[in-house]
């Protein structure tokens, strides 16, 4: 059985019968936002802009065939969140295994960052990284609402967790 | 202070920079590859601090307005004028252009809600702003007013449409504002805050409801419109959407949806046929539950992008200036910079009526 993608199939238009009669530039969908003024040969290629010296790893989609020429060189991939990164990156953007792969990173990331703070001495303010003092200001029955559905499940759970444990001895 | 990292970048000072509620995906882990210790922040004005060679239209002490996407002016796609779908300045993905702030996804740049910030290909898209233009509007001019100028346009409004804008955000209000420079003859924005839904009536004005006291969206619509449903449908939400508790569990929660679509889901149910549906909120790379039986068999145009902030401005200058959009009513807040997280929250929680918070990082100046 030949393959389908190592066999020439590459069709030539003007041997089409018919190529082109029906083409009308009106029937744009993507008018006014896509100008295609003087881009009759299609613009595939471009003089490049100059590029970016890459001095930091940065990953690229598998999907280019090559380096931009500007990127963004905040917070290359490190640790655990990095390596999934890195084999993420195997997988185009079509695949769901790249994504969901980088979600999971995140997620690692994330703790990941906690742990680095803690490792450092710095605890993290939660509460004023959670802008509660802003909740506090403008939403006081609202937070108290929430702290004590916060509290009362907490004592649930912990009433429950302490009662198994007179049940087994 | 940021590096310069190649000949056509500006290290630029920032002055104001907004909050987006795209950047509430980022906050809520919508994104993937937003990576702990990236700064956010797309849509910010400044001075001109320091050049690279290759800048030839910028000089030290300008005040720029910087729009959100970086391009390079150069490529396939810039030359097209789709300046929000550059090539040359994301190497993480092909799909999405460089953005400032907006994770590894959108180019790994860091953003502007600092202090300094780098802006690559200085000379293309950042703007000086005319010695008329008051910062504020300036900075909204970063991306809120053209979002919601170009998703007015794409719904290819004619003269006595009807129109229904999803999402009374700062974006949503912008668009159904927009809605009437192309001829709408009706324009109905829908939301369930409130605050947002008189602001809406008030500002762009528009017909307002509440989603919780309709019953089925599709329906409501369509006794609105002769039953014939409406001529151009706006999606100014994109993945935070409230209004179905399974998009909500499935997209938000679990995430195996990028985000909710509902309202997608009901611009698309709620179109004419032969109508279109223009999206500019924000979704995920992934996947979402949608009717696109109902897109095909209704004849619905779908038209969506991010927008081409460059191309679209000098056009919104004049608007500007005409008095046709007031950019800066919408700004509800203003903060320093070391008040983002309650800038974040009180935007989130939606508390205190806030529509637009801006940063003032280095007191404005």
């Amino acid at each position: 059985m030949p393959s389908f993608i190592t066999k020439q199939q590459k069709v030539n238009p003007a041997t089409v019968t018919g190529w082109g009669v029906d083409a009308d530039p009106r029937n744009d969908p993507t008018y006014p936002y896509r100008d295609r003024a003087g881009d009759e040969e299609r613009a595939m290629t471009w003089d490049r802009p100059s590029l970016q010296e890459p001095r930091v790893e940065v990953l690229r989609s598998i999907e280019h065939n090559r380096l931009p020429a500007v990127f963004g060189t905040s917070v290359p991939p490190r640790g655990l969140s990095g390596s999934i990164r890195r084999i993420a990156f195997g997988y185009s953007e079509s695949d769901w295994r790249h994504w969901l792969m980088l979600l999971a990173a995140d997620r690692i990331n994330m703790v990941e960052g906690v742990l680095g703070d803690l490792l450092q001495g710095r605890i993290p303010n939660l509460p004023a990284e959670m802008g509660l003092r802003a909740e506090w200001k403008h939403n006081k029955t609202g937070l108290v609402r929430k702290a004590a559905v916060l509290a009362a499940a907490s004592a649930l759970a912990l009433m429950l967790l302490s009662r198994r444990k007179r049940y087994r001895r | 202070m940021p590096r310069m990292e190649h000949p056509r970048d500006a290290i630029v000072r920032v002055t104001r920079s907004c909050i987006c509620g795209s950047d509430l995906h980022l906050y809520r882990g919508l994104v993937p590859d937003t990576r702990i210790g990236t700064t956010f922040g797309h849509e910010f004005c400044g001075i001109v601090e320091e050049v690279g060679p290759g800048v030839e239209k910028l000089k030290r002490g300008d005040h720029v307005l910087v729009p959100f996407n970086i391009a390079c002016g150069q490529c396939h796609f810039c030359k097209q004028g789709l300046f929000g779908n550059c090539h040359e300045v994301n190497p993480e993905a092909t799909a999405v252009g460089g953005i400032y702030g907006y994770s590894h996804t959108a180019g790994g740049y860091e953003g502007g809600q600092a202090e300094y910030v780098r802006v690559p290909f200085a000379d293309v898209s950042p703007t000086l702003i005319p010695d008329w233009m008051d910062p504020d509007d300036a900075v909204m001019l970063t991306d809120v007013v053209p979002t919601g100028y170009q998703a007015a346009e794409m719904g290819g409004i004619q003269k006595g449409d009807t129109v229904v804008v999803f999402g009374a955000g700062p974006v949503g209000i912008m668009a159904a504002r927009c809605a009437w420079l192309f001829g709408a003859g009706r324009v109905i924005v829908i939301d369930h805050i409130h605050y947002r839904l008189e602001f809406a009536q008030r500002y762009c004005p528009a017909e307002v409801f509440d989603f919780r006291e309709i019953e089925d969206m599709a329906v409501f619509i369509k006794k609105q419109t002769d039953s014939l449903g409406a001529d151009v449908c706006i999606d100014a939400v994109g993945a935070d959407a409230a209004g179905s508790a399974l998009h909500s569990l499935f997209g938000k929660r679990l995430k195996l949806e990028a985000g909710s679509a509902i309202a997608l889901h009901w611009a698309i149910n709620s179109a004419k046929k032969g109508g279109i549906v223009s999206i500019v909120g924000v979704y995920g790379p992934t996947g979402n539950v949608v009717p696109i039986g109902n897109v095909l068999n209704k004849g619905i145009t779908i038209r969506a992008n991010q927008t081409s902030v460059k191309r679209l401005l000098p056009r919104l200058f004049e608007h500007v200036r005409a008095g046709h959009i007031n950019p800066k009513a919408l700004i509800t807040h203003r903060m320093g910079l070391e008040e983002v997280p309650d800038g974040y929250h009180m935007f989130s929680a939606k508390l205190d009526g806030c529509i637009k918070p801006v940063l003032y990082p280095n007191g404005g100046r």
